[in-house]
């Protein structure tokens, strides 16, 4: 579902991609782990086309379609989700109605009517009860005055409404306590089937005992420089990356 | 961003159209003979002539105010003409059936029905045509009830008493260098009033609309609210599209006698002017209402047009128990300047009054809220909540905040806040990830911002205001 062939990307003028190699099938889970500054985040921004992330070269086929060719928009719309690591507050707008827009482009783009307001309802109270969010956040403004725990279980929520076929959950775990991991974690593995991918990006091991991965593949220097099972994971968190940033060099 | 950003706000302005009427138009220049010129025109009585001259002649001796933060070349107050009217309104029509055709096309263009039964349910409305009102709706039906709603030129005549009493009692002739042109030229306008203990049975609507070429236009309105009566009352504005500044320079006075409630709401989108900045109407204008014994004046305003914007909607809380709010959204774009804001003046025991102002500045346009809170000696109690919010779309445009607070009471409760923020790359790209298009984005985000101040606007109005924001931020990111 996913093919990222020899991707090289830069940001602000640095190369931080260095020609990383990734397939994806569908409904596998992959970890990807390693240092501060080893493009963790950058991945999941250029595959989402966020605005500074340069593509230099390479390739990246999402259901068959060049994602390079689509909009920002249009990507969301063909069902690459991306989880941020600081979701923002937009103030004043409440929850359900950007929600609902999203969840109705969504639509739209697959060619399935909108939801009546009602049954949008419905279905948003639902999610929320799945990530223990109280159903008066879905009033509030997107995010606005949400605890980092609260944001975090937000995004898990637009994911769960948006059905997307990938989800990049970025560094979600950071700043979670471990009720909220485990909430997170609950709500993601709901969600696992046999044609969703999941792409999580992680620096600890400890969400992996939750979210348990089919791949884990180690990034250093732009490069996936070691993948592995769940054991690898294991590894590092006894060894660290040091040994494996050496290698790839 | 700013690329992304600037090319959001580019939508062509749509009331920007000219009509072919035929019109009588006065020459250009300004001495004692135009304002009698008016006068007559109008079939004024004498002390209505009277009052005009004073004002004139007040206004001679005045400077133009030079304090507000908006620059613009200086007026040749001489070059404008100071009346035009539509031909066919030399005998003015009886019924809508005698109106000119092609006025009710322009109207019509504007989606604003004339026709009473076309017309939105429940509101009234008077239309004013450059310097005469050409209808007004619904007149009899408020009649039967007591209310006066009635082209102001009509009220001089036929209600001499009223006006007398209560015209230049709010804003006097020399209250300042533009009420004071008002005061003299003013052509039309509506007037409204509500008697005791009446509930005005529907919404009462002036809608305004510059059409001759170098005419400026100087309304005036007068609403009288009567012991306990209630009434809202809502004005909208567009003009052609212009590569001259025209001018257009208003007076609203505001009456609400004890337990008395006014609702003024205002969605203003004169022409802006191009994206080069050329053109669009500069709007000066003065706007003020004094509250008795437990009144409550309420103005929300939706300030999209307009190349230079200079008002300050304000409350004199005279009466004990009264209460003055003030809900804005500005929005500003391209080269637009704006200075607005408000003057609560706190005179009575226990007056209350509330300000929340928006600022939205987009492209390379200024926009500033100016406000002042003055609590005097006698106002014992008296509580004001300001909030002013600055959203600034692009890294060109500029926001400012003026706020000035005087006190002379010890027992005033005020309070201020004041926040300043940007649509950021961070906003757009979530919701765009989520697969909202940019567009969509930003007037999601800029209408969130001015959720507080919609939310006091009548239903219609509240609607055709997050449109309208919608069209004028067109093009503000790409």
């Amino acid at each position: 579902m996913l093919e990222i062939h020899e991707l090289v990307a830069k940001v602000e003028g640095k190369q931080i991609l260095n020609g990383l190699n990734l397939t994806i099938k569908p409904g596998e889970v992959h970890a990807i782990m390693g240092p501060n500054g080893a493009g963790k985040s950058t991945l999941g921004n250029v595959l989402t086309g966020r605005a500074g992330y340069e593509v230099v070269s390479g390739d990246v086929t999402f259901n068959g379609k060049n994602l390079f060719e689509l909009e920002v928009e249009e990507r969301a719309r063909e069902g690459v989700f991306l989880a941020f690591q600081y979701p923002v507050e937009i103030p004043g707008v409440s929850n359900m109605e950007f929600l609902k827009a999203s969840v109705d482009a969504r639509r739209k783009h697959l060619g399935l009517p909108e939801l009546s307001s009602f049954d949008f309802m419905k279905l948003a109270r639902e999610s929320s009860q799945k990530v223990s969010l109280d159903p008066a956040f879905l009033k509030r403004g997107v995010n606005e005055g949400f605890s980092g725990g609260e944001k975090k279980r937000n995004e898990i929520m637009q994911m769960m409404l948006l059905e997307p076929g990938l989800c990049i959950l970025d560094e979600t775990d950071s700043g979670l306590d471990i009720d909220a991991l485990q909430v997170v974690a609950a709500g993601v593995n709901a969600m696992r089937d046999n044609h969703r991918s999941f792409i999580v990006v992680t620096h600890y091991q400890r969400l992996l005992d939750y979210i348990v991965p089919d791949y884990v593949h180690v990034l250093a220097n732009g490069k996936i420089v070691r993948s592995g099972d769940k054991e690898l994971a294991k590894e590092l968190e006894a060894k660290g990356y040091s040994w494996l940033e050496k290698e790839s060099v | 961003m700013s690329e992304q950003v600037e090319s959001l706000i580019r939508k062509e302005y749509a009331a920007g159209f000219h009509s072919a009427i035929e019109s009588d138009t006065l020459a250009p220049g300004l001495d004692e003979d135009t304002v009698r010129f008016i006068s007559a025109q109008k079939q004024e009585p004498e002390w209505m002539l009277d009052w005009r001259l004073k004002a004139f002649r007040a206004w001679r001796d005045m400077a133009e105010p030079t304090w507000a933060h908006v620059h613009y070349p200086e007026i040749d107050f001489k070059s404008i003409s100071y009346y035009s009217a539509p031909k066919s309104m030399k005998d003015r029509p009886k019924s809508l059936d005698e109106v000119d055709p092609e006025l009710i096309a322009t109207y019509e263009k504007l989606g604003i029905p004339l026709h009473e039964q076309a017309a939105l349910a429940g509101v009234a409305m008077d239309v004013v045509f450059d310097s005469v009102s050409v209808v007004t709706t619904f007149r009899e039906k408020l009649r039967e009830v007591g209310v006066i709603f009635c082209p102001i030129s009509d009220a001089i005549r036929e209600y001499p008493e009223l006006v007398k009493k209560y015209m230049g009692s709010v804003v006097p002739q020399k209250d300042n260098f533009y009420a004071a042109l008002n005061s003299a030229v003013f052509s039309d306008g509506s007037f409204v009033y509500i008697p005791k203990g009446v509930r005005c049975p529907m919404e009462l609507s002036t809608y305004f609309r510059i059409n001759e070429l170098n005419t400026g236009q100087f309304e005036r309105t007068l609403i009288i609210a009567d012991e306990g009566s209630h009434v809202s009352y809502l004005e909208g504005c567009t003009a052609p599209m212009r590569d001259e500044n025209q001018l257009h320079a208003a007076v609203v006075e505001l009456v609400a006698l004890d337990d008395a409630q006014i609702k003024y709401s205002t969605v203003q989108n004169w022409y802006p002017g191009d994206k080069d900045g050329k053109g669009g109407i500069y709007n000066f204008v003065t706007k003020r209402g004094v509250a008795h014994k437990n009144a409550r004046i309420s103005w929300t305003q939706v300030e999209t047009g307009s190349a230079v914007t200079w008002k300050y909607p304000s409350c004199i809380l005279k009466g004990d128990n009264s209460v003055g709010e003030f809900y804005s959204v500005a929005l500003t774009n391209n080269f637009q300047q704006a200075d607005t804001g408000t003057k609560m003046i706190h005179l009575g025991k226990n007056t209350r009054s509330t300000i929340v102002a928006k600022g939205i500045s987009a492209g390379r346009s200024n926009s500033a809220y100016r406000g002042l809170v003055r609590i005097n000696p006698t106002a014992e109690g008296a509580r004001n909540y300001t909030q002013c919010d600055s959203l600034l779309i692009g890294d060109r445009c500029g926001a400012h905040t003026f706020p000035y607070i005087e006190t002379k009471n010890a027992s005033a409760v005020i309070e201020h806040e004041a926040t300043t923020s940007k649509v950021s790359d961070d906003q757009l790209f979530l919701c765009q990830q989520r697969g909202l298009d940019a567009e969509k984005a930003v007037s999601m985000i800029v209408n969130g911002f001015c959720r507080e101040v919609f939310k006091e606007l009548p239903m219609e109005f509240a609607v055709e205001a997050g449109k309208l924001l919608e069209v004028s931020l067109e093009g503000s990111v790409g």
